[in-house]
């Protein structure tokens, strides 16, 4: 059953997976319960560096962190890495400020059922971003791995396909069985961003809905960022700790950004913004007419409070809201 | 009752659906299937959502394979690793992907078009297509047949189908038994033959021609002796089809 001749892929590991090396960092990570409340301009400022990789929390279009996507495009941040874990709007945003230089892609460029992103697809096919080819799942347990605290994790997708090929990825025996398998590298990201439902000051999280790979990436990465929708206190994460998804002691910072989704889906809380979307989508086709709207949505706006304004403040929130629920703007179902 | 093509795309998957079967769908015509399937023929079909949805009764059709709705009146919400998983320990019958490139092993692209270090044009890349195309049971495909799409050559093989044919599929290493089952299109529906693992006409859809096949094929796919002629849609599933999966006519109204 032994197969000597095994392949490997040909794309870039762009971070390391010494797992030894990711332990002596967690040790040394403040255990202390501390009040980790700042704001989205100190979080981006103080905690991501040019050059960084970067993990975005949530699916694409569904609980994704908006507020430090602006403030990290407004900071100019450049040449980071990217985990492109089914990352659509999120991708679209980092991809306008063309803050990043390398990418981990399982799903790039794309906002699913709305079609493609041109100025995504404008940077990808430029050539000027080094590319690593993943599956979905093979990028959520390369989190998992890093997670757990192993080099790598083994698994049976991507095999044969060029999407192995353009990986950083491995064949391997399996020592019990002789199998063939594709053994993933660890993914440790130097930052991850999550938006959740609820978070105390320390940075104990509580997530309605699918969590997607966020439990791993928080524990994955060297430092965590939390935006949620509304701060709760300490005693409530202790009336109800099998609600906790992500524990204070991997969170650093913790800010509360109501619609800190928007425009995605919060799942509970508010649907997304489909109109707003698509705006984006036919703005980027003419990338003077996307220069100008990005002018007027993010960069002149101070905070996400502004930009939230810009588009239709609370009233609109309350539109989303409702139609999370198939409410009637009655409020009947 | 007159239909469009896209419609009976849709009737024809859906009807491939058992009832008690395991899915994982993608947004789109497959997810449209699956709806209309539990609605008439299957109404114990197990949607999944790679995103972590677990047996939604789908109100409406989902925009993402996240979106709340995936998870609507539904048994579970969890982790992608944990859907991904349950596909690699075997629980899961099927998985219904959308439109790429394909060859006649089944093969699929979604990653680019042109060289790879600088692409003509990019797509998203495999997104979940390649884990569900390697680990469910069976891949069923729905996609516009064009001698673009149905292609001798892909540019990139993004999800495996039987790769050059025979057994090539199990040598890699990929879970035996699985692979490409059903290919639907706007012409007619396609299988593999057994051995060679080529494509080949099961069913030809009214008003459509082995012309029609020839004209839109860069390969060629199998014509058996025998062939079955599609069953039209009924009047009851285009109704549920219309009123109940796209009222708002994303999928339907594209053609």
């Amino acid at each position: 059953m032994k197969n000597n001749n095994l392949k490997k892929g040909v794309g870039t590991n762009f971070t390391n997976n010494d797992p030894d090396e990711a332990r002596r960092f967690f040790r040394n990570k403040l255990k202390r319960l501390t009040n980790k409340v700042t704001t989205v301009y100190e979080a981006v400022f103080k905690l991501i560096c040019d050059g960084d990789y970067l993990a975005i929390g949530g699916f694409g279009g569904v609980r994704i962190p908006v507020a430090p996507l602006h403030e990290i495009i407004r900071q100019q941040k450049k040449k980071l890495g990217f985990a492109g874990h089914v990352s659509t709007h999120d991708c679209q945003i980092l991809a306008a400020g063309k803050c990043f230089n390398r990418c981990d892609a399982a799903y790039i460029v794309g906002l699913e059922a709305r079609g493609l992103s041109k100025n995504s697809r404008r940077l990808f096919e430029s050539g000027n971003i080094k590319i690593t080819e993943w599956s979905n799942a093979a990028l959520a347990w390369r989190f998992k791995a890093a997670a757990m605290g192993l080099p790598f994790i083994p698994s049976r997708v991507m095999l044969g396909t060029d999407t192995f090929h353009y990986s950083s990825a491995k064949e391997i025996n399996c020592p019990f069985t002789g199998k063939k398998l594709l053994a993933l590298p660890a993914l440790y990201p130097d930052v991850a961003i999550i938006h959740v439902h609820r978070a105390d000051v320390y940075g104990n999280c509580q997530i309605d809905g699918i969590l997607i790979a966020d439990p791993d990436i928080a524990k994955a990465s060297k430092k965590v960022i939390i935006t949620t929708e509304k701060l709760i206190p300490n005693s409530q994460i202790r009336c109800e700790p099998e609600k906790t998804i992500i524990p204070y002691f991997c969170v650093d910072a913790v800010i509360e950004v109501p619609y800190g989704s928007y425009p995605g889906n919060m799942p509970g809380e508010y649907f997304s913004d489909e109109d707003h979307l698509n705006i984006w989508l036919e703005k980027e086709i003419n990338p003077d007419d996307f220069k100008q709207f990005l002018e007027e949505q993010i960069y002149s706006s101070k905070d996400f409070f502004e930009y939230l304004e810009k588009n239709g403040g609370l009233k609109r929130m309350r539109q989303l809201h409702m139609q999370e629920h198939f409410l009637d703007q009655e409020g009947k179902g | 009752m007159k239909y469009n093509s896209l419609e009976l795309m849709i009737v024809v998957a859906a009807r491939n659906l058992e009832d008690g079967a395991v899915v994982v769908v993608g947004t789109g015509a497959p997810c449209a299937a699956a709806m209309l399937a539990q609605r008439t023929c299957s109404p114990n079909l197990i949607i999944m959502f790679e995103a972590g949805g677990v047996g939604p009764l789908l109100p409406v059709m989902p925009i993402s394979v996240g979106d709340s709705r995936t998870t609507y009146k539904g048994i579970m919400a969890t982790t992608m690793t944990e859907i991904i998983e349950l596909c690699q320990a075997g629980y899961v019958d099927y998985c219904f992907l959308g439109g790429a490139q394909i060859d006649r092993f089944g093969n699929l692209n979604s990653t680019l078009i042109g060289e790879y270090s600088k692409p003509k044009v990019r797509f998203p890349g495999s997104g979940g297509a390649n884990d569900l195309a390697s680990l469910c049971w069976r891949t069923m495909i729905i996609t516009l047949q064009t001698k673009r799409r149905f292609t001798k050559k892909l540019d990139f093989c993004t999800t495996p189908g039987f790769f050059k044919g025979g057994d090539s599929r199990e040598k890699t290493g990929l879970p035996p038994g699985t692979g490409p089952y059903r290919v639907i299109t706007n012409i007619g529906v396609y299988g593999f033959s057994k051995k060679t693992k080529k494509m080949m006409l099961l069913s030809l859809h009214p008003c459509c021609s082995l012309q029609d096949i020839k004209v839109n094929t860069d390969f060629e796919i199998i014509i058996p002796d025998q062939y079955e002629s599609t069953t039209e849609p009924t009047e009851t599933e285009l109704k549920i089809l219309r009123q109940e999966v796209d009222p708002e006519k994303y999928i339907i109204g594209r053609e």
